[in-house]
């Protein structure tokens, strides 16, 4: 049973940074706008939160640098992408090698380095709880934040009139515009937002998940959280729930290994990806469902 | 409704795109010092001096970057190492973040069209490549690190990892509680599986009831996934860790969980302090100051090159204040002791974990026993995986 608690726990701390990502790039589409450069912001952000973390000695002064760091980076693409309407996607993907290769050599000073603080915590009286502490009390205070983030988005988007125009903005931004939305503004405002959480991301795993900063060491989550936005169908609640879909299954395979189950690992590995051609063909499948849920506008231009 | 359909089709392609342009990576070529003012002017003096000969363009391979704090931090170690001691007589530079695929082709072959002389191969995976390329040019030299195929201008080089393993297995056997070691294990080959043999049979020469549970990542390097790795070897009742892949994050993990662990390639006793016994370290600059000394003599020919602790290329050192001063010392003896030559990791009689006898009582394992060994040793939990 504690097995099992554990489990949970590394399964919730491993979810989290594809949550924290998927959430943000998830705006970001809504708005009508794909942004590609997600594990470049990831990066540069673990990288900024890292150094921040390792002079201040605080863990979270190193987060707010690293969404700090994610915005400043993604006003890079808004100023291209939506500024000067060049095409989102080479402009993200650009973004994504500048990202990469600029964080290799901003931290070349923080190799091998470690941050001072501690990553340990617990919610006093509950985690005493048996079972349940151990699987839900003993977390970061970013898992449950990351939690908190989706309500508040799916509250934003489904409840208030600053989701409904967002929205619309990502539906038709030529009938926004028409009725006099700012939708160029409203768009730089999402892509932040989106690198602001992407950013949050990468100055978690650096700071938090695996305390260390190594260059790539996003390895590939940015592009995992840009699927999971596809995979969720553009829904807050679902990007959760993949985003601890997959983290679950590189945990569970790993446990299995440690039992001894006697199952090929190069398989289970496949399993994340291949979930997400079956969901996205299933998808796929039903035109009326991707029209109902499928931002019109994503990665179109937008000239006013 | 075709549009939405396309543009999410270029997304995926776009998006595949990118992976393989980040995978591959940049080259990086280090600057040499400008020569220092005062030659300029000598050589000005005596125009009839002969030209300095050009420097020995040497390249490197890598398959991680350089700043990964293991492997490829340790290669490149090796590679600075050798420039400082031969100077302007040859010229490095390095590639990193090579996959192991075709494109590792395309890279070593752009080196030797590149007029470098000397090509470093720095990973398992570059073996089919290097083989590719090396017919194609035949005044270059070609050395794979950890392979068993070679050709006329392509040798082979390795250390004996296990060697290390060993030593930290016979520390992790004395500081277990659980008797329940874990290894994070990288890709199924035989230079890890060894791995995980050395380290068990160090545990069980001193602690028989200890047992080794392994987790395969498939990867070299990724530090989230070695973490979570090391994350359920602990929930699954491991306290002390080694690993065989590239980053120190099962050394975190281990220290964030407040179990043991070691630094593997290189020293990490950074990264851990309270969880870290000792570091199995590989310490490249030996060879390299060898191959590129054959390289510039003109003595450079085909052979295999395979060392240990004794040529100074493996140790396991920066052992933790945790570890007793007893056990510090057995360390230490056994390390005498291979260094010497008088104690071989691979002596009979040796049992595999599915109970039948791997080698008899008194025979020892040559090196081509020690290449071929892709089976787990009596201790190790579960299989080697394969799809056999």
């Amino acid at each position: 049973m504690e097995q099992l608690a554990s489990l949970i726990a590394a399964t919730l701390s491993a979810g989290t940074p594809l949550l924290l990502a998927g959430i943000g790039l998830l705006i970001n589409e809504r708005s009508g706008i794909l942004n590609l450069g997600a594990e470049g912001m990831m990066l540069i952000a673990a990288a900024a939160g890292f150094a921040v973390g390792f002079h201040t000695g605080s863990a979270t002064a190193g987060l707010i640098a690293g969404a700090v760091a994610g915005v400043l980076f993604s006003l890079i693409f808004s100023g291209l992408a939506i500024g000067l309407v060049t095409n989102q996607y080479a402009t993200g993907l650009a973004l994504t090698l500048f990202g990469a290769g600029l964080s290799a050599f901003a931290g070349l000073a923080y190799v091998g380095k470690t941050v001072p603080f501690q990553t340990n915590f617990a919610i006093p009286g509950l985690s005493e709880i048996p079972f349940f502490g151990t699987a839900l009390f003993k977390l970061h205070p970013m898992v449950y934040l990351a939690l908190l983030l989706t309500g508040v988005v799916a509250w934003v988007l489904a409840r208030t009139r600053l989701g409904l125009t967002i929205r619309a903005v990502g539906e038709s931004p030529e009938s926004a515009h028409a009725i006099g939305f700012p939708v160029r503004g409203i768009r730089v405002g999402t892509v932040a937002f989106g690198g602001a959480c992407c950013g949050l991301a990468g100055a978690y795993l650096s700071l938090i998940y695996t305390p260390l900063w190594v260059e790539g060491m996003v390895a590939g989550r940015g592009w995992i959280a840009l699927a999971l936005t596809t995979f969720a169908t553009w829904k807050p609640w679902r990007v959760a729930l993949g985003a601890y879909l997959f983290g679950s299954v590189t945990m569970i395979q790993f446990a299995l290994q440690a039992e001894g189950v006697e199952i090929a690992s190069q398989l289970l590995s496949m399993l994340p990806y291949i979930a997400t051609i079956v969901v996205l063909a299933l998808v796929s499948r039903n035109p009326a469902f991707i029209r109902l849920n499928m931002p019109a506008s994503l990665g179109k231009p937008f000239h006013p | 409704m075709l549009n939405l359909r396309r543009s999410l089709l270029l997304t995926a392609m776009l998006a595949a795109i990118g992976l393989t342009a980040g995978l591959a990576g940049c080259g990086k070529e280090e600057p040499k010092p400008a020569a220092k003012p005062a030659d300029a002017p000598k050589a000005a003096e005596a125009p009839k001096a002969a030209p300095k000969p050009e420097p020995l363009k040497i390249a490197f391979a890598y398959v991680g970057p350089v700043g990964d704090g293991g492997w490829t931090y340790a290669h490149d170690l090796g590679r600075k190492e050798a420039e400082k001691e031969f100077g302007d007589k040859i010229k490095t530079s390095f590639v990193e973040n090579v996959p192991e695929s075709a494109d590792a082709e395309r890279v070593i072959r752009d080196m030797a069209s590149q007029g470098n002389k000397l090509i470093f191969g720095t990973t398992f995976g570059y073996m089919e490549p290097m083989l590719k390329v090396a017919p194609e040019f035949k005044d270059v030299k070609f050395e794979h690190a950890t392979g068993y195929k070679s050709a006329d201008n392509m040798r082979v080089y390795d250390v004996r990892a296990y060697e290390g393993a060993y030593v930290a297995g016979m520390i992790a056997g004395k500081m277990t509680k659980t008797n329940t070691l874990g290894f994070v294990a990288s890709i199924p080959i035989p230079e890890v599986v060894r791995n995980i043999n050395a380290f068990t049979l160090g545990a069980q020469s001193v602690n028989p009831k200890v047992k080794t549970k392994v987790v395969w990542i498939n990867k070299w390097f990724d530090p989230g996934k070695e973490a979570e790795a090391a994350t359920a070897l602990i929930n699954g009742g491991a306290d002390v860790l080694l690993q065989n892949t590239d980053s120190p994050a099962v050394l975190q993990t281990a220290e964030k969980m407040g179990k043991l662990a070691f630094g593997w390639d290189s020293n990490m006793t950074s990264y851990g302090p309270k969880a870290h016994l000792g570091s199995a370290i590989i310490n490249w600059a030996p060879y390299y100051k060898k191959a590129i000394k054959d390289a510039l003599d003109g003595t450079w020919k085909g052979e295999t090159n395979w060392w240990g602790m004794k040529e100074g290329a493996i140790d396991v050192v920066a052992l933790g204040d945790m570890v007793p001063a007893d056990v510090k010392k057995m360390a230490e003896d056994k390390k005498a002791e291979i260094k010497e030559g008088k104690f071989n990791v691979w002596s009979g009689p040796l049992m595999g974990n599915d109970g039948k006898e791997v080698l008899a009582k008194d025979a020892k394992g040559d090196d081509k026993f020690i290449s071929g060994i892709m089976f787990y040793v009596k201790g190790v939990e579960g299989k080697v995986p394969s799809n056999k």
